[in-house]
């Protein structure tokens, strides 16, 4: 009982705080406390959605946009799992890459920009190298550090059952580290929107990023706006469906705080 | 010779400073020793002595810097299915089921399917599992979930069974009721078992022979022959046979603790 009524709390809570902004937001502008041209009212941007949703532009948007996010995102996480994976687990391998992956890291993606399009044109793949670079680095390292911190005796274990090498990462280390694979994923597909909007602010004709960049040259705040809450419930969703997937692939999993 | 199961010679583990100011550790000296074919052996020593060292290099899990370990006269170099281990902390795969958590070493060895779920329904049962192979790890008690360690490292047929604490981290009621279990699992089974504890009682009860160690670093102090008449159980803990070997142990260890703490 008690939990339930834990669980009804939360979703309410989560739903009075939308709600708090949103008041804030009609407050602010129906009331004439700011100027239109920088916050445009929620009607403005209702009109906007719906305008576009009808001559078809923004689910066209919304879905270039997933789409490179997905493709770049997939790329950096199928790369990133076994190197990472092998960064945890042997001290050689990790002496070789990390210094490497480190330094990469730190460099910033707006800057590699103009490399990408040098090398690559202002084709798909630019964009998708660009969410790649931004994520792939960082992916490997929490990769690595979750690998790292599964129960070793749980590998002891299986090796004293008789498997081998490739059979500990494949049956333990790998489902093992699964809850917490997961929870990496999930944030960095986060970020994934981030490097997309960079990608589609320089040389792309369409996408969210693309749209939300061409409104602030005619001031279409509306228009922005529309855009930003475009992508914001598209990581909603993501979010939640990684969530709910998680509780699919790992429903041994026990977690602090259910 | 041949029914020598385990053969233990001259080991020693020393453990290289951490920097450049430390000193390096031994952590095991002249250990020498044998386990029988169908022989329940335990050690006990106080805490520190090296045993979990000791039962790890036996496994495979660490090297010695000395020495060799013989199963059946090969020498051991790596973990391997013949010494199946049972932790104190259970390890079990949480994502998998009782029952395929007892299957873990079949299908590494790649026993069919059904042959392997034959076997670890065996296994269960003798556990005193049946009517729980579908539960997951987090749904049991820590006693179960050391029964399906057991049964895991049983159903894989391993040529000696080590076993580094198992009952260290359960309650003491549930303790008992583990260490009754185990004594009729290796009458049953007769199979050959290496048992670290640090508790005399467990010691005595479960044993056919105690090795006692010393303080760091772990040697061999002593080699006693348990020779209790009637069934291994918790009426026998207050026999005068008994207490007069927990007493011989007793004093030995208290000895040897004493000793360490003025090392310090």
């Amino acid at each position: 009982m008690k939990k339930k009524s834990g669980k009804l709390s939360y979703g309410c809570l989560s739903f009075i705080s939308f709600c708090v902004i949103i008041a804030a937001w009609c407050v602010a502008t129906y009331g004439g406390f700011v100027n239109e041209i920088f916050m445009p009212s929620p009607t403005d941007v209702w009109n906007s959605l719906v305008e576009m949703a009808k001559d078809g532009s923004l689910l066209e948007h919304c879905y270039i946009s997933t789409k490179r996010v997905m493709v770049g995102w997939v790329w950096s996480a199928v790369a990133a799992l076994p190197i990472g994976m092998l960064m945890a687990r042997s001290k050689k391998f990790s002496a070789i890459v990390q210094p490497v992956i480190e330094f990469v890291r730190y460099l910033p993606v707006v800057a590699l920009v103009p490399l990408t399009l040098l090398y690559l044109g202002i084709e798909e793949n630019q964009k998708y190298v660009i969410i790649f670079l931004g994520t792939f680095f960082q992916l490997v390292l929490m990769v690595c550090d979750t690998v790292s911190s599964i129960d070793k005796n749980m590998i002891n274990a299986a090796r004293t059952l008789g498997a081998g090498k490739l059979q500990v990462y494949t049956q333990v280390i790998f489902p093992a580290a699964l809850p917490g694979l997961m929870d990496d994923f999930r944030l960095t597909i986060g970020w994934a929107w981030t490097y997309l909007v960079v990608a589609e602010m320089v040389a792309a004709s369409s996408g969210l990023g693309y749209i939300i960049l061409k409104s602030q040259r005619f001031l279409a705040t509306d228009v922005i706006f529309a855009g930003l809450i475009m992508i914001g419930v598209i990581g909603l969703v993501t979010d939640f469906l990684l969530r709910l997937l998680t509780k699919i692939i790992v429903p041994w999993h026990e977690r602090l705080g259910d | 010779m041949s029914d020598v199961k385990l053969k233990v010679s001259n080991l020693q583990k020393i453990f290289p400073a951490a920097n450049k100011n430390g000193k390096e550790l031994t952590a095991l000296k002249d250990i020498n020793l044998e386990v029988k074919e169908s022989e329940f052996v335990v050690m006990v020593g106080p805490s520190g002595c090296g045993k979990s060292t000791l039962i790890n290099i036996i496994g495979g899990l660490e090297e010695a810097t000395e020495g060799e370990v013989l199963i059946e006269g090969k020498p051991v170099t790596a973990p391997g299915a013949d010494r199946g281990m049972v932790f104190q902390g259970y390890s079990l795969f949480p994502w998998l089921t009782v029952q395929k958590n007892v299957e873990f070493g079949l299908k590494m060895k790649k026993v069919a399917k059904p042959e392997r779920e034959r076997i670890a329904k065996e296994y269960i049962q003798l556990v005193g599992l049946s009517g729980f192979e579908n539960a997951l790890p987090k749904q049991l008690s820590g006693g179960m979930k050391q029964r399906v360690a057991i049964a895991r490292t049983l159903a894989n047929s391993p040529e000696i069974l080590l076993m580094d604490e198992p009952f260290g981290a359960l309650d003491a009621q549930t303790r008992m009721v583990m260490q009754e279990l185990l004594a009729k699992i290796s009458r049953e089974t007769k199979n050959t078992i290496l048992f670290i504890t640090h508790d005399i009682d467990e010691a005595i009860l479960l044993a056919d022979r105690i090795y006692v160690m010393s303080r760091r670093p772990g040697t061999i102090r002593e080699i006693l022959e348990v020779q209790m008449s009637g069934e291994r159980s918790h009426e026998m803990l207050v026999t005068p046979e008994f207490l007069q070997m927990k007493r011989k142990i007793m004093d030995m260890l208290w000895q040897e603790s004493q000793d360490a703490a003025l090392d310090q």
